[in-house]
């Protein structure tokens, strides 16, 4: 077991690797720099600005620069926020985009948990197809639709939340925002269990401990619900990590302070350590909550522990 | 049933993008300087769905913003489809440990969290139409290979595979002619998956203004979202047509999935 799982993380490095690779070369192939703005800067300046970021030295020494660096956990200094280091950026928006993420993520486990369970145990009568078309709407219709129009809806016609923004004192900010990231989840979870759930009473063996009498409840709670959170897992991995770095859109809509809005910032401002820094993090939540999603195979399934 | 109420209304969704703006007196980027700014839906100017709140006629808008969301689509659809199902049917064939390797590889890629991928390329290299069909697509052949190598690799052993291959027949022959015509149930089940969500993948982008044109329906929620308050219309129809677009979508693709597991299972 412990074997099994130190050769899984290994095998996570060479695709770090890539990622960090590919995204270093894809931004320096790029036309412009980090220090194109509005009004040019006298020459001394830009030449200044270029030998303090070390722009001057050839391509692979910044590379394999950075690369040290990033071995010694420094992300380096961004080019956009002058003074910040990347890893100060990326740590004071980390903790509301985990805020709001985690708060989803749970929201959405306990609906669709709930929705999932009712549609399976249903099956066949009129509630399980309601629910199965209305899941298919919130799988199909993405957060950038849906958000304005609760915004719309909660905030602009009936008043009831703020339309956006982010204040300590202020808890309601968040009831929008979550509900925007957690409804296609809820809407994904709910419609992975239920098939999950149908499929494992289907089975020769829980079919064998209905006939001998043992009440649909224990078999659900005691068996069947094994087998049945497999497929919800497996797409939990990566959910989880797109919902804990924050979600572009989401932060746009409603103007939150998070990580996700540096994604598409950084990349227009060329800033490049910073663009490298957030999508290292997310790339490395990704790896590591795949790890956990095959440790959580293993355990609830054990037949597929050697894989 | 289900399928084909489906299929007549997104049939109706092609036909007014590709028909309304033909039947309005206003063109898509058209400004009204004649009627009102911010207008309602009302009949009087035959502005049907109302005008933002730069006087651009919104009818008009919505069905330019769908041909291209739609022409995206078909097109994107159709690059991954290409790769997807060249790379699988390649790796399937040859088998053994050229197979084991282009597999690998796809598991690799699939760890990149390729969204972002896409957003660095289209910020970088400028919102191209051209790098937007190649950039979406080249994102969601993955799923297509999977699949096609799974189903090559039971083809390879049938009889009249290992027949075409002592008639003499060369690899790539038996690869375009023999494998590829028997994968087409499974190809267009996964074809119709991949629409709706590169559909997703534009409009996400358009609303990120990373798009290739100011008019898709990402684009136009975007520009919605931002005056909801003094005009709701503007976001209520791009994303009413946007959201039915993507509902219907997924509804034929399950249903066509349903009647393949069906079809497999009764054969």
């Amino acid at each position: 077991m412990l074997s099994f799982a130190l050769r899984r993380l290994l095998s996570a490095v060479p695709t770090l690797f890539v990622l960090v690779t590919l995204t270093f070369f894809l931004m320096r192939a790029a036309p412009g720099g980090p220090f194109d703005g509005e009004r040019t800067l006298p020459p001394q300046v830009e030449a200044a600005l270029t030998r303090e970021y070390h722009l001057d030295a050839p391509l692979w020494r910044q590379y394999l620069d950075y690369l040290g660096n990033l071995a010694h956990g420094d992300l380096g200094p961004s080019f956009q926020y002058e003074g910040y280091r990347v890893t100060e950026l990326i740590g004071d928006a980390l903790p509301v985009s985990l805020a709001l993420g985690s708060a989803a993520l749970a929201l959405s486990l306990l609906l669709g948990g709930v929705i999932g369970a009712v549609a399976a145990l249903r099956q066949g009568r009129w509630i399980d197809p309601l629910l199965t078309h209305i899941t298919l709407i919130g799988v199909s219709i993405p957060n950038y639709v849906i958000a304005p129009l609760l915004v719309l809806l909660f905030a602009v016609t009936l008043g009831w939340l703020p339309a956006g923004g982010w204040h300590h004192d202020r808890p309601t900010d968040m009831v929008l925002p979550v509900i925007a990231l957690a409804l296609p989840q809820i809407a994904y979870i709910a419609r992975l269990l239920r098939n999950g759930l149908i499929d494992a009473l289907a089975t020769p063996y829980l079919r064998t401990a209905r006939a001998k009498g043992l009440p649909l409840r224990l078999l659900v709670l005691r068996h069947a619900w094994r087998p049945a959170v497999l497929p919800v897992i497996s797409h939990l991995g990566p959910a989880a990590a797109g919902l804990l770095t924050g979600s572009v859109v989401v932060e746009q809509v409603f103007g939150i302070p998070g990580l996700g809005r540096y994604f598409v910032q950084a990349a227009l401002n060329r800033d490049y350590t910073l663009v490298l820094g957030a999508v290292l993090l997310y790339g490395t939540l990704i790896v590591l909550f795949n790890f956990v999603v095959d440790l959580l195979y293993g355990a609830l399934d054990p037949r597929l522990r050697t894989a | 049933m289900g399928l084909i109420v489906a299929l007549s209304l997104l049939l109706a969704i092609i036909l007014f993008v590709l028909l309304a703006p033909l039947a309005s007196p206003y063109a898509c980027d058209e400004i009204d300087f004649d009627g009102p700014w911010s207008s309602a839906p009302t009949l009087a100017h035959q502005h049907w769905f109302g005008t933002d709140s730069l006087g651009r006629d919104l009818f008009v808008r919505t069905a330019c913003g769908g041909r291209l969301s739609l022409l995206v689509g078909v097109v994107s659809t159709l690059v991954s489809l290409l790769i997807g199902v060249a790379y699988g049917a390649c790796a399937g064939y040859a088998g053994g440990r050229v197979d084991t390797l282009m597999m690998r590889a796809v598991d690799v890629l699939y760890a990149l969290p390729f969204m972002f991928l896409v957003i660095v390329l289209m910020v970088l290299f400028g919102r191209h139409l051209l790098l937007l069909f190649v950039a979406i697509g080249a994102v969601n052949w993955l799923d297509m290979a999977r699949v096609v190598r799974g189903q090559t690799l039971v083809l390879r052993r049938r009889e009249f595979i290992a027949a075409a291959r002592i008639g003499g027949l060369s690899d790539a022959r038996i690869i375009v002619r023999h494998i590829v015509p028997n994968l087409v149930d499974i190809v267009v089940v996964y074809a119709a998956l991949t629409l709706p969500q590169v559909i997703l993948i534009e409009s996400f982008l358009s609303f990120l203004g990373l798009g290739a044109a100011s008019t898709s329906w990402g684009a136009l929620v975007d520009d919605g979202a931002r005056e909801m308050m003094a005009t709701p219309w503007s976001l209520l129809f791009p994303a009413l047509f946007l959201g039915a677009t993507l509902l219907l979508l997924n509804l034929v693709a399950e249903q066509l999935r349903l009647r393949l597991a069906r079809g497999a299972g009764t054969t």
